[in-house]
């Protein structure tokens, strides 16, 4: 009596489990299917444009031929001069939260802060910077873009070091301060050592983050036709170019914009799996 | 044994004169708190020059935190105070113009758990040396073999200088940072539980290491194993509920102890 009972309340609870375990995995199902679906597309159609020209020429007229060097180069200027400027800053504030003011108010509040810059739309740090800076010198400039991109960066840099930066075990600035090691030495030559992975890895994907961003470049660096590397003056990018061409109504603007995707994504993609590779090495070390 | 020996600890100061022993840390009245908790109480006890000093009691009595004031670590925290003297020499620790880097510098530290820096073998005895002193390479080449030898390791590591310190093994972590606490010459050497996370082996290679060093070095060593304590030190201080409550020779403690606490703990009755 008491093994029907107890096994009808075990056929029960398989069942539910079964039932949930097909609901997790149809959902999962669910959502990667239309991850594959925009790859497949994206792979099919941009690698269908892909050729040498994509790389050695400049976007054509509508009509022309022509390819996207133009705004590959700005994309990665753009990108360089945003991570140049972010970075400095995003790793000295997270050191300072993370080291210096571990027990401030200052460092609750930052962090705080920080949290809202990370989810902040991306569109208002655009229009933000077009009132700061385009408005103000009365033109769109490559400047104007990498700062706004920049903005996009601090925050993910700010986290990551001072993620990574706790984690270094105290213990191990302990040791160093036995050693009569000041602590500016401490956090060169020991902290910023043991979370070296780390810190490369948030910048890593930091990058990833901003290389594909539209909106804040749209009001910013807006694009350009023409080669420029000139960063006072308009400068083009993969992001608005295919903004720019996708809507067009043209066929060979269209498959430049799939071409354009396409090249972003492998990009990202190798950004994240190096990233990842990273990451893997600093749990073994 | 009175009451009286509950409250007042019971120090059997050896004759100074007599035994030739010099104080090299001089501890007097010494409180100290974590905020409002007052982790040690009025805490009166010596290091002796080149003697090995054994801090025992029960988890939470506040061996590690005496040690930690004597290189004053607790400064790295925010809320933690120490109040009462203690003196190195003929300086005051507890002195607020007292620069924390040449203190630690004098008074060396090795933890419980193996602390290498993420550097390899060469860099993270080097590095200390470098600090302090402008040397060039062929000398600092000198000194880190000198101190790998000192620490029992060179011949073990001589053939991998350049691997990252953290693919040695813990027991050869812990004679690395040794060798890496000696590298600074500092003049008293704190033991923070150092076996606690090592094997019966690597154990008593770290403890005949210490004999050794205590030629050149007052040491004072936190353990909670008792044979330890009673295999190399040469003083030994009983603590309980953040008081001193016995201090002596370690002879004296571990056979004839005053204090009926000091025995029930030796003993194993509790702690």
């Amino acid at each position: 009596m008491a093994l029907a009972s107890a096994n009808a309340v075990y056929n029960t609870r398989r069942r539910r489990n079964q039932i949930a375990v097909a609901l997790a995995i149809g959902a999962t199902l669910f959502g990667l299917a239309w991850l594959v679906l925009i790859l497949a597309e994206l792979l099919w159609k941009g690698f269908s444009g892909l050729d040498l020209d994509v790389f050695t020429q400049m976007t054509p007229p509508p009509g022309g031929s022509g390819g996207l060097l133009n705004p590959i180069i700005g994309s990665l200027v753009l990108t360089v001069v945003a991570v140049l400027i972010g970075t400095p800053l995003g790793i000295l504030a997270g050191t300072y939260m993370a080291e210096y003011g571990r027990y401030e108010k200052l460092t609750i509040v930052v962090r705080f802060i920080n949290d809202i810059l990370l989810s902040a739309p991306s569109i208002v740090i655009g229009l933000f910077i077009y009132e700061v800076m385009v408005a103000q010198m009365g033109h769109f400039s490559g400047w104007a873009g990498a700062v706004a991109l920049a903005v996009i960066v601090v925050p993910v840099v700010v986290r990551t070091t001072e993620d990574m930066l706790t984690m270094v075990p105290d213990t191990l600035r302990e040791a160093a301060a036995s050693i009569g090691l000041p602590r500016s030495l401490m956090i060169q030559k020991v902290a910023y050592r043991a979370a070296r992975a780390g810190m490369v890895t948030g910048v890593l994907l930091a990058v990833a983050r901003i290389s594909g961003e539209t909106a804040p470049l749209l009001f910013t660096a807006l694009n350009n036709q023409f080669w420029s590397l000139d960063m006072n003056a308009p400068v083009a990018s993969l992001p608005v170019v295919i903004f720019q061409f996708a809507l067009s109504p043209y066929r060979d603007w269209q498959q430049l914009a799939w071409t354009g995707a396409l090249i972003i994504t492998l990009a990202v993609l190798a950004l994240s799996i190096i990233a990842r590779v990273l990451s893997a090495q600093r749990k073994t070390s | 044994m009175s009451i009286a020996s509950f409250t007042t600890p019971t120090v059997n100061r050896p004759q100074a004169s007599a035994d030739g022993l010099a104080e090299k840390v001089t501890i007097r009245d010494l409180d100290f708190f974590y905020g409002d908790h007052r982790a040690l109480k009025n805490i009166n006890l010596s290091l002796y020059q080149c003697k090995v000093t054994a801090l025992i009691g029960p988890s939470g009595c506040g061996k590690s935190t005496l040690l930690r004031i004597l290189n004053r670590m607790y400064d790295l925290y925010p809320n933690q105070r120490a109040a009462g003297h203690v003196r190195l020499d003929d300086e005051d620790i507890l002195s607020p113009s007292q620069d924390l880097n040449l203190l630690r510098a004098k008074v060396g530290m090795v933890f419980q758990k193996p602390t290498p820096f993420p550097m390899t073998i060469y860099e993270n005895i080097a590095f200390g040396i470098r600090l302090y002193e402008k040397l060039p390479k062929s000398e600092i080449d000198d000194r880190v073999k000198h101190c790998l030898q000192r620490a029992a390791l060179w011949e073990e590591v001589k053939d991998k200088l350049g691997a990252n310190g953290l693919s040695l093994s813990g027991g050869q972590q812990q004679r690395l940072c040794i060798a890496r606490t000696v590298a600074v010459r500092p003049e008293v050497i704190l033991f923070d539980e150092p076996c606690s996370a090592l094997d019966p082996i690597s154990t008593a290679k770290i403890e005949e290491l210490i004999d050794e060093l205590k030629e050149d070095y007052t040491i004072a060593i936190v353990t909670h194993n008792m044979q330890q304590a009673a295999r190399v030190s040469d003083f030994t201080a009983f603590m309980y509920l953040g008081e001193l409550v016995e201090f002596g020779e370690t002879t004296t403690i571990f056979t004839s102890p005053s204090d009926r606490r000091t025995q029930d703990y030796i003993t194993g009755r509790f702690g």
